[in-house]
């Protein structure tokens, strides 16, 4: 049903984009104003609407050993103690995906027994995909800026260090394709992963593919002018946009997706994108044992504490007749 | 909100990194920057139509590379018989017959690539011509 839903969803948006070609200044200047208007006011509101709640306690979900007795060797970075054993743990998530790594798979062995296995696949393509999608924006900058950033070129000469084909192929166009394929199948296949599976993740799978398809197709079979387009789009980043003459259908498509991306992202799971940065199972150190924490919310003063010795107490006769040590013993 | 330094001078990062085109263009002050291409003025043919020529031109560049380079046919054929261009049999060389006519690499050439930061690999092997020899 979801991959239905999403599947139909997908090519609405992609046919009004394809007719896009009929209205240049709509397709080509308010949508995509609209759009970049909506991502970054509402990437900020989430953000501000994390950043409200409170996270009293530190959450120790870890894989390493926490730092203890000096003769025990720990864990620095599975598990640190300070801040920047927890900006090292943090690094290495976001431009590594430790977590996923760690990813495991469940399967039944010999018709009885369930063992867990290491499970790569996802974070290999997840990785490729990430990363692949990031090098292709930056590369972008050559139609976004005038002057073109420096490191653009240096990323299209490492990115096309292959030299195959004219335009050369790039390595990262090729990855996103493979890596989008695999993410999308796994869910479509793996009927445990289909289970689980809704709209809501196939269709932007279905709508990143729809980028990278057009923008393939218009690098290497159906050129378009893009003397006209890096014009469209300086002129929408400098506040002075010129509404094109004619926008090629490919390209109105290809706009259009990245404007529905754009207007998406603040409101599905895309916003992992700024919401790592705000997961507490990453972004705290594990210093429970060394500090004292406190819930922000709590009143010192009117709090009642339930201290031991009130236990001990309460419960006093019925520790007694299980014969568990007191603090008190009365006579 | 909690950790509001952290947080803002995190929202001020995304922001700053996101819009970041819009400030190379703005205070980088070279938006009226254009390509302007000197056409030759005593051509008025190509080998193919401009609309063609201007999209596609790497793909023709190419196929003459490979046709010259990788099967010794220096002179383009069709049906088997050599095609006319300007009176000649129409050579497939970047020097002999685009840069004949297009003679001013800084000026035709030049102008779209940098504009797109487009590196094509000719003069790795080709000696680029010298400007202004006619």
């Amino acid at each position: 049903m979801g991959l239905f839903f999403s599947i139909v969803a997908f090519f609405i948006v992609a046919l009004i984009g394809y007719l896009g070609y009929f209205s240049p200044m709509i397709f080509g200047v308010v949508i995509p104003y609209l759009a970049l208007a909506i991502f970054l006011l509402g990437i900020v509101v989430r953000i501000i609407k994390w950043a409200k709640s409170p996270v009293p306690f530190r959450i120790t979900t870890t894989a390493g050993q926490q730092k203890t007795m000096p003769w025990i060797r720990r864990n620095r970075f599975d598990n640190p103690s300070n801040a920047w054993e927890t900006i090292v743990r943090m690094l290495l998530e976001i431009l590594f995906f430790r977590s996923l790594f760690r990813n495991t798979k469940a399967s039944i062995k010999d018709g009885k027994k369930l063992v867990y296995g290491s499970e790569k696949w996802l974070w290999l393509f997840a990785i490729l995909f990430h990363w692949s999608f990031l090098i292709i924006v930056l590369r972008h900058f050559r139609f976004f800026s005038q002057p073109t950033p420096n490191f653009v070129s240096l990323l299209q000469s490492i990115d096309g260090f292959f030299q195959v084909g004219v335009p050369i192929i790039y390595i990262t166009n090729v990855a996103i394709v493979v890596a989008l394929t695999y993410l999308f199948l796994r869910r479509v296949i793996n009927q445990k992963i289909k289970y689980i599976s809704l709209s809501s993740d196939y269709f932007p799978l279905l709508l990143i593919f729809g980028i990278a398809i057009t923008g393939i197709l218009m690098r290497y079979f159906f050129k378009v002018d893009l003397v006209q387009i890096k014009e469209l789009a300086v002129g929408i980043l400098s506040f002075n946009p010129v509404i094109p003459e004619a926008l090629h259908p490919l390209f109105s498509l290809h706009l259009f997706l990245v404007s529905v991306l754009l207007i998406y992202f603040p409101m599905s799971k895309l916003v992992h994108m700024p919401g790592i940065f705000f997961s507490p199972t990453r972004n705290l150190a594990n210093d429970n044992r060394e500090k004292r924490h406190i819930n922000p919310w709590n009143n010192e003063f009117k709090m009642h504490y339930h201290t031991y010795e009130e236990y001990e107490d309460e419960f006093r006769e019925v520790m007694k007749n299980v014969n568990l040590p007191l603090e008190k013993e009365e006579k | 909100m909690y950790d509001a330094p952290k947080v803002i001078l995190g929202i001020i990062v995304f922001l700053l990194l996101f819009t970041s085109p819009l400030w190379i263009n703005i205070f980088g002050g070279q938006t009226s920057v254009k390509p302007n291409i000197q056409l030759p003025k005593d051509a008025n043919e190509c080998v193919y139509p401009t609309e063609y020529m201007k999209n596609y031109h790497m793909d023709l560049l190419n196929d003459w590379r490979d046709k010259v380079v990788r099967d010794n046919q220096r002179f383009l054929l069709k049906n088997g018989n050599f095609v006319d261009f300007r009176g000649k049999k129409m050579e497939m060389s970047l020097s002999h017959t685009c840069m004949k006519c297009h003679n001013n690499k800084s000026q035709f050439c030049d102008q779209c690539h940098n504009y797109l930061s487009v590196n094509p690999y000719c003069w790795d092997c080709h000696v680029a011509p010298k400007e202004g020899m006619k």
